[in-house]
C-alpha cells in the first residue's frame, strides 16, 4: 500500500493564531481588490470595463515598442499591447472610453496595414463590448455568486449545522479573496474567464471543506469524552492524506493546462490552481479553526446529525 | 453473492448509447459510416463554439427611438400629399419632436379644417394646449409608439434573417434576446467584415429631386475628400433652403479608386422609398460595371411612372442610407415599373447591395454593442493546445492512480474514461456547444471524478488497517463515502446551476459540463466501480485486495 502520508497527528488547531493572521492578510488584500473593482481602479477586462480587443497574428516578429508608437501617432492612443510568446501574436487592447461607433478595431488594422505594409497579418480575434453589456455582466457575475453562496450556506446548514455551514462558507469566502487579491497584486487582467474560475474554485474548496467536515461530523458523535478542539484535529489528521491526494490529482490535471492550454485558459487554470491550494489549505487551517470560535461551541457536541 | 448482471447492463446500455450520440460529432468517422448507419443514428451532436471553429457573435440593440421618428416622419410627408390634394395652403408640416408634428398655416381660419384631417390620422392625437391660433400640434399616441417599438424589433429581425439567408452562411443564429436586443451568432464565417456590413446597413432607399434652381447659389465646392461630410454640412448649414438638405454622392476616382464626395442640395421630401421594391438584381452593363437593376411592384410601378412623367429633364437622386448613389437627370416618363442604381460598384458590392434592397430596410439603424469576431486559425490553435493538454493531464492523473493505489487505480481509470464517454455522449445527445471554457470545465471533472474514487478508496484503506475482510471493507468504503460524495457534489453542483442560470456565452457552456460532468460522476463512482469490484469480490476466496 503506498501512502504519501501514514498516520498522522499533527496539530493543527494549535497552529490557529498563525493561519487566522495569514488568511487575514490574504482576505485584506482580497478585499482591497473588490473594493479598487467596484472603483473601477483595478485591471478590468474589457468584457467588464467594455472596450475593444484585437489579437493579430504577425508573419515576422513585431516589436512592441515600435506597435505602440505607430498606434499613438495614429490617434489611437490608451492601448494596451500584449505579446504572445514566439508566435509574433499581438493583442491590442482599448479600454472602457471608446465605443463601438468608433470602430477601434478597424482602426487598430488600418495603423498595422499603413505602417507594417512588409508585415503582413491575420486577425486571430476581435472582441468589441460596449459599456452597457460590461454593467450587466458584471451584475450577473455578482448575483450567480450571491446566490450560489445561499445555496451553498443553506445546504451545508441544513446536512450539518449552522456553524459548520457558516465556517464552510467563510473558508470559501476566503480563498476566494485570496485568489482574487493575489491576482490584483500581480496585475492580472480579471476577466469573465477569471470570474468563472473564481466561482467554480469556490465549489471546489467547498467540495474539499465539506470532507473534512464529514469527518468532524462523524468523529463527534463518536469520541464524547475527548475535547471538542482535540476531536476536530483528529478528524482533520484522519483525513488528511484524502485531502492530500484529491487535491493533488486536480493540480496534476490543471498544470498542464496553465503551461499549454493556451492563452485564453491559462489565466483561467491559473486562478482555478490558486483556488486548489488555497482551498486545500483553507479547509485544514480556517474552516475547521472557525468551528471553534463559534460562540459557545467549544465542548458542545452536535445535537442533530 | 450479489446480482451484477443487472448494473453491466445499465453500464453496457450508457456506453452504447454515449458512443450513438456521439458519433455524428466526430465528422471523419460520421462521413465513413455507410448511408443506413447515418439514417440510423442521430444526424447532430456537439457544436463548435465560435471560440473554437471561428466566426461572429454579435449583440445589436435596435434603435428604437429612432424608428418612432421615423414613423412620425412618413405620416409627415403622407400629411403634406394630403394637404395638396385638399387644396389647404399649409405653410409647414414638421416633425417637432420625437412624437410630434405641428403643422402651421397663415390664416387662422384653416384650423378647423386642418383639425378634421386628424380622421385619417387615428394614431395621432391633437394636442391642442400646445397649439395656437396658427397651429395645430399632433402628438403619437402611446399605443402606437410601443406598436412601432414592439414591430421594429421583430422587423430588424426578420431582415436581418433574410440578408443572413442570402449571403449564406450554415447555421446562423438570429434570435431576440430581452427586449430590444438582436443577437448574430455565424459560426465559421469567412469574411466577417463583409458580413458585419451586410447585417449592420439600415439600406434605406430613398428616392428625392435635386433642389437644381438654388443649387447654383450654394457655392459649394465640386468635391470634398470622404470625411469632410459633416464639416461641409456645418459650413452650408445657415443657407440651406426651407425644405432642403444637403445629401452627398459617393464618387471614385478612376485611376487612384480613391473615394470622394460631392455635395448636393436635395429636397427632403420623399418621393419613393424602398418598400415598394419587388425585386433587385446584379446586372452588368455595357462597360462591364456592375448595377444594380431593380423591379417596383405594381403600385411602385405606377408611381414611379407618374413621378417620372412630372419631373421630366429634371435630377432625381437615388439615396441609399443618406448617400448618393446616382443623381441621373430624368429623360423621359419610365414606365414598366423598373430602374437601375448606377454608381461606381464592385460586383460584390453590387451583390450586397441587391442582397440588402431584397431583403428590405432595417425600420432603424442598429447600435452594436457586444461584437466577438473569432478567426478561423485561432480556433483550431485553441483546439489543438485544449485538446493536447487535457490528454496530457488525463494521463498524469491515469499513471498516478494506478501507481498510487494499483489494481483499484486501474479500476478508478477506467471510472474515468467512462466518464470521458458519458459525458461527451451527454453533450452530442443535448447538442450541446462546447467552448473553451466547456473544454477546461471537462478537465476538471476529470479531476473530480478522481477524487470520489480516492475518497472511497481511502475509506476502503481505512476499513482493511481495523482488520475487516477485503468484502466487508468494500462495502463499508463505499457506504461511508457515500455521504462525503454526494454532500460535496451537491454543493459543487449549487455553483453550477447559479453560473447556468446566469452566465452567459462561455460562461453557460463552461457550467452545462461542470453539472453534467458532477451528476456523471456521481454515477460511474457510485455504480460503475462498484460493479468492478463487486465481481472481483464474487471469486470464492478474496483475500487480498490490490488498493
Amino acid at each position: 500500500m503506498l501512502e504519501i502520508l501514514g498516520k498522522t497527528n499533527f496539530d493543527f488547531m494549535g497552529k490557529r493564531t498563525i493561519a487566522f493572521l495569514f488568511s487575514g492578510i490574504m482576505v485584506l488584500l482580497g478585499l482591497i481588490a473588490v473594493v479598487q473593482i467596484s472603483r473601477g481602479a483595478a485591471n478590468l477586462g474589457i468584457d467588464f470595463a467594455g472596450g475593444t480587443a484585437v489579437q493579430l497574428k504577425f508573419e515576422q516578429p513585431i516589436r512592441i515598442d515600435e506597435a505602440r508608437r505607430a498606434l499613438d501617432a495614429n490617434g489611437v492612443s490608451n492601448a494596451e499591447l500584449q505579446e504572445f510568446g514566439q508566435e509574433n501574436k499581438l493583442l491590442v487592447r482599448v479600454k472602457a472610453s471608446t465605443t463601438i461607433e468608433e470602430k477601434t478595431a478597424e482602426r487598430v488594422m488600418a495603423v498595422f496595414t499603413k505602417d507594417f505594409p512588409t508585415n503582413k497579418f491575420v486577425v486571430d480575434a476581435s472582441t468589441e463590448i460596449g459599456p452597457t453589456i460590461g454593467r450587466k455582466l458584471q451584475e450577473d457575475a455578482l448575483i450567480a455568486v450571491v446566490i450560489s453562496f445561499i445555496g451553498i450556506i443553506l445546504y451545508i446548514a441544513m446536512r450539518f449545522e449552522l456553524r459548520f455551514g457558516v465556517a464552510a462558507a467563510l473558508a470559501t469566502f476566503h480563498d476566494v479573496l485570496a485568489v482574487l487579491g493575489a491576482f490584483y497584486v500581480l496585475d492580472k487582467e480579471i476577466t469573465l474567464l477569471v470570474v468563472t474560475a473564481l466561482l467554480t474554485l469556490a465549489g471546489y474548496s467547498l467540495t474539499d471543506t465539506v470532507v473534512v467536515f464529514d469527518r468532524i461530523r462523524e468523529n463527534l458523535r463518536l469520541r464524547r469524552r475527548e475535547s471538542e478542539e482535540a476531536t476536530i484535529n483528529g478528524a482533520v489528521n484522519q483525513v488528511l492524506s484524502r485531502t492530500i491526494v484529491t487535491s493533488l490529482t486536480v493540480v496534476l490535471v490543471l498544470i498542464p493546462l496553465t503551461l499549454a492550454g493556451g492563452e485564453v485558459l491559462h489565466d483561467f487554470s491559473l486562478a482555478l490552481l490558486g483556488g486548489v491550494i488555497f482551498g486545500t489549505y483553507s479547509s485544514v487551517f480556517v474552516a475547521s479553526p472557525l468551528l471553534l470560535l463559534w460562540p459557545g461551541a467549544a465542548g458542545r457536541m452536535m445535537k442533530r446529525g | 453473492m450479489k446480482k451484477v448482471s443487472g448494473r453491466f447492463a445499465v453500464l453496457a446500455l450508457v456506453v452504447v448509447l454515449s458512443v450513438v450520440f456521439f458519433l455524428p460529432s466526430y465528422k471523419p468517422l460520421y462521413q465513413a459510416l455507410p448511408d443506413w448507419a447515418r439514417k440510423v443514428l442521430p444526424d447532430k451532436g456537439i457544436t463548435l463554439g465560435l471560440d473554437l471553429q471561428g466566426g461572429i457573435h454579435m449583440v445589436m440593440e435596435v434603435d428604437e427611438d429612432r424608428a418612432v421618428e421615423i414613423a412620425v416622419e412618413r405620416s409627415v410627408n403622407s400629411l403634406q400629399d394630403l394637404l395638396v390634394d385638399k387644396k389647404i395652403p399649409a405653410e409647414s408640416v414638421k416633425r417637432t419632436g420625437p412624437q410630434q408634428v405641428t403643422i402651421q398655416f397663415a390664416n387662422g381660419e384653416l384650423k378647423a379644417q386642418v383639425q378634421k384631417l386628424l380622421e385619417d390620422y387615428p394614431t395621432f392625437f391633437e394636442a391642442e394646449a400646445a397649439g395656437s391660433a396658427n397651429t395645430v400640434v399632433w402628438e403619437l399616441r402611446d399605443t402606437e409608439i410601443k406598436r412601432i417599438k414592439d414591430s421594429a424589433i421583430n422587423q430588424a429581425l426578420e431582415t436581418i434573417r433574410n440578408r443572413i439567408d442570402q449571403f449564406g452562411v450554415s447555421e446562423p443564429l438570429v434570435q431576440r434576446q430581452g427586449l430590444k436586443q438582436i443577437v448574430v451568432q455565424l459560426p465559421g464565417v469567412k469574411e466577417p467584415k463583409r458580413a458585419k456590413d451586410l447585417i449592420k446597413e439600415t439600406a434605406l432607399l430613398e428616392f428625392k429631386m435635386l433642389d437644381e434652381d438654388n443649387q447654383m447659389r450654394m457655392d459649394f465646392p465640386a468635391r470634398i475628400p470622404k470625411e469632410k461630410e459633416a464639416e461641409t454640412v456645418r459650413q452650408f448649414e445657415a443657407k440651406v433652403p426651407e425644405g432642403d438638405q444637403i445629401l452627398f454622392e459617393r464618387v471614385f476616382e478612376k485611376e487612384t479608386g480613391r473615394e470622394f464626395r460631392v455635395p448636393y442640395l436635395v429636397k427632403k421630401r420623399v418621393m419613393l422609398t424602398g418598400d415598394v421594391l419587388s425585386d433587385a438584381r446584379v446586372s452588368i452593363g455595357q462597360f462591364n460595371d456592375p448595377y444594380v437593376s431593380i423591379t417596383f411592384d405594381s403600385k411602385g410601378g405606377r408611381e414611379f411612372e407618374r413621378i417620372t412623367g412630372e419631373n421630366v429633364k429634371k435630377r432625381m437622386a437615388v439615396v441609399l442610407d443618406n448617400t448618393i448613389y446616382s443623381a441621373p437627370v430624368i429623360q423621359e416618363r419610365i414606365t414598366g415599373g423598373r430602374a437601375q442604381i448606377t454608381g461606381t460598384f464592385s460586383t460584390q458590392e453590387a451583390s450586397d447591395l441587391a442582397i440588402v434592397l431584397r431583403a428590405g430596410a432595417l425600420p432603424a439603424p442598429l447600435k452594436i454593442i457586444q461584437d466577438l469576431t473569432v478567426g478561423p486559425s485561432l480556433g483550431q490553435d485553441s483546439i489543438d493546445k485544449g485538446v493536447q493538454s487535457t490528454l496530457f493531464a488525463g494521463a498524469m492523473v491515469v499513471v498516478f492512480m494506478i501507481v498510487y493505489y494499483r489494481l483499484s487505480g486501474a479500476i478508478a481509470d477506467f471510472a474515468l474514461v467512462l466518464n470521458l464517454v458519458c459525458l461527451l455522449g451527454a453533450l452530442s445527445a443535448l447538442n450541446a456547444t462546447l467552448t473553451l471554457p466547456g473544454i477546461a470545465g471537462i478537465v476538471l471533472t476529470i479531476g473530480m471524478g478522481v477524487d470520489s474514487n480516492v475518497l472511497i478508496f481511502e475509506r476502503i484503506r481505512e476499513e482493511l488497517r481495523q482488520g475487516k475482510g477485503v468484502r466487508l471493507a468494500v462495502d463499508g468504503g463505499y457506504n461511508k463515502a457515500l455521504l462525503t460524495i454526494i454532500d460535496s457534489h451537491v454543493t459543487t453542483l449549487i455553483t453550477g446551476v447559479a453560473l447556468f442560470l446566469f452566465g452567459t456565452g462561455p460562461i453557460k457552456g463552461f457550467a452545462v459540463t461542470l453539472c453534467l460532468g458532477i451528476a456523471i460522476n456521481l454515477f460511474t463512482a457510485l455504480v460503475g466501480t462498484k460493479v468492478i469490484f463487486d465481481v472481483l469480490n464474487q471469486r470464492p476466496k478474496v483475500e487480498t485486495l490490490s488498493i
